[in-house]
C-alpha cells in the first residue's frame, strides 16, 4: 500500500508521518509537493501537520489555492482516504472537504502535551479496527483547535456519527476540564460524510513507537491499511 | 483603466467567541479604563485593484474577500472604496 504524503511549504510533521509509515508499518510511503498535480498513484493521501504557508492569512487558508488540493479532492470525491493531522485538519476544514473551522484555542496558549481522545466511530478507514470507546492516548500541539461550527453543523455530525475522536479523561469521560481548547462537543477529530475524509488535531505518528513512550496512534494507521487491504480484497 | 484602493474590514460573526478579543479587553479594563463594554479583533487589508471603473474594483474586492480574505463560517467582512 502507498502512502502520499504533501509537502506545503511549512510542513514540519511531514517526515514524522513518512517515517511510521515507511519504517514502523513497512508500507511504501511517497512525498507529493503541494505544486504537484498527480498523486503518484498513492492510496492514502495524509495531509500532515506544521504550519502550511506559515498560516499566514489563517491557518490552512493559503493551502487550500495549492494544485495539489484539488488532486486531493478528486481522490476523496472517488472515495480515496485522505487524513488530515493538526495543520492538515485546519487545510481540509478551510477547503470544505470538511465540516466546521477552527478559533484560536481558548486559552489563548499554545497547548502541546498528551491528551486523552475517545474513539467514538469504527465507521471511517482510520478506526476500522478500532473498538469504539477506547480512548487514546496522543499529543497535541497547536494554537488554533477550537473546533466550532454552526448548531445545525454540530447537530449533524452527532446525529450522524461523523465525530470520530472526542477529549475525554483517561477513563472516557467527557468533561470540560479535559478538553484542551474549548472545541465545541469535544470534537478532536470529525470525518466527512462519506466517510472517508478525517481530520484530527492530535497527532497519531508522535506516538507510534514504544520509544517516544505512547504508541496509541500507530492503530490509526495499521487501521487505512487493513481497510485498503480489505477493500482490495 | 485606473488604480482603486479598496480597504475590506474582516471581522468574527457575532456570537463566535473571540478569545483575543476577551483578553484585550481584559488588559484594558484592569489599567482601569472604563466603559469597554466589549472588544472584538479583526484584521484589515488594503487592495490596489487596477479596474475600468471603481465598482468593478469594488466588485474584485469583495470576490476576493469572499473566497480568499475571509472564511464564511466564521467571519463576515466590509469592503469600501478608499480612493
Amino acid at each position: 500500500m502507498k502512502f502520499g504524503i504533501v509537502i506545503f511549504p511549512g510542513s514540519n510533521c511531514d517526515h514524522d508521518a513518512y517515517h511510521v509509515v515507511k519504517h514502523v508499518l513497512g508500507e511504501e510511503a511517497v512525498f507529493l509537493w503541494h505544486g504537484d498535480r498527480d498523486l503518484r498513484g498513492s492510496d492514502c493521501v495524509i495531509l500532515p501537520g506544521g504550519f502550511a504557508y506559515g498560516d499566514y492569512l489563517r491557518c490552512g487558508a493559503l493551502a487550500k489555492f495549492s494544485p495539489v488540493m484539488q488532486e486531493v479532492a478528486d481522490f476523496s470525491a472517488k472515495g480515496g482516504p485522505v487524513i488530515g493531522i493538526c495543520n492538515g485538519f485546519q487545510i481540509l476544514l478551510e477547503c470544505g472537504l470538511l465540516d466546521g473551522a477552527m478559533l484560536r484555542n481558548a486559552s489563548l496558549r499554545y497547548v502541546c502535551k498528551h491528551v486523552y481522545v475517545r474513539v467514538e466511530t469504527d465507521r471511517t478507514p482510520f478506526t476500522s479496527i478500532i473498538t469504539p470507546g477506547r480512548v487514546l492516548k496522543i499529543p497535541i500541539g497547536h494554537m488554533e483547535g477550537n473546533y466550532y461550527a454552526a448548531a445545525d453543523t454540530v447537530r449533524a455530525l452527532e446525529d450522524e456519527a461523523r465525530i470520530v475522536f472526542r477529549y475525554t479523561s483517561p477513563a472516557g469521560e467527557v468533561d470540560p476540564a479535559w478538553n484542551p481548547n474549548g472545541a465545541m462537543a469535544g470534537v478532536a477529530g470529525i470525518c466527512n460524510k462519506a466517510r472517508n475524509v478525517v481530520g484530527m488535531m492530535p497527532h497519531p505518528e508522535r506516538a507510534s513507537e514504544a520509544a517516544l513512550g505512547c504508541e496509541d496512534g500507530k492503530i490509526i494507521f495499521t487501521s487505512v491499511v487493513r481497510a485498503i487491504a480489505g477493500s482490495c480484497v | 483603466m485606473t488604480k482603486h484602493k479598496v480597504r475590506v474590514i474582516v471581522t468574527l460573526k457575532n456570537g463566535v467567541l473571540d478569545p483575543q478579543g476577551l483578553a484585550i479587553k481584559h488588559v484594558i479594563d484592569s489599567l482601569g479604563k472604563t466603559g469597554f463594554e466589549e472588544v472584538r479583533q479583526g484584521k484589515m487589508f488594503d487592495l490596489v485593484v487596477t479596474a475600468e471603473t471603481s465598482q468593478a474594483a469594488l466588485a474584485a474586492a469583495q470576490d476576493a474577500a469572499k473566497t480568499v480574505l475571509s472564511n464564511p463560517i466564521l467571519e463576515t467582512f466590509v469592503c469600501s472604496l478608499v480612493s
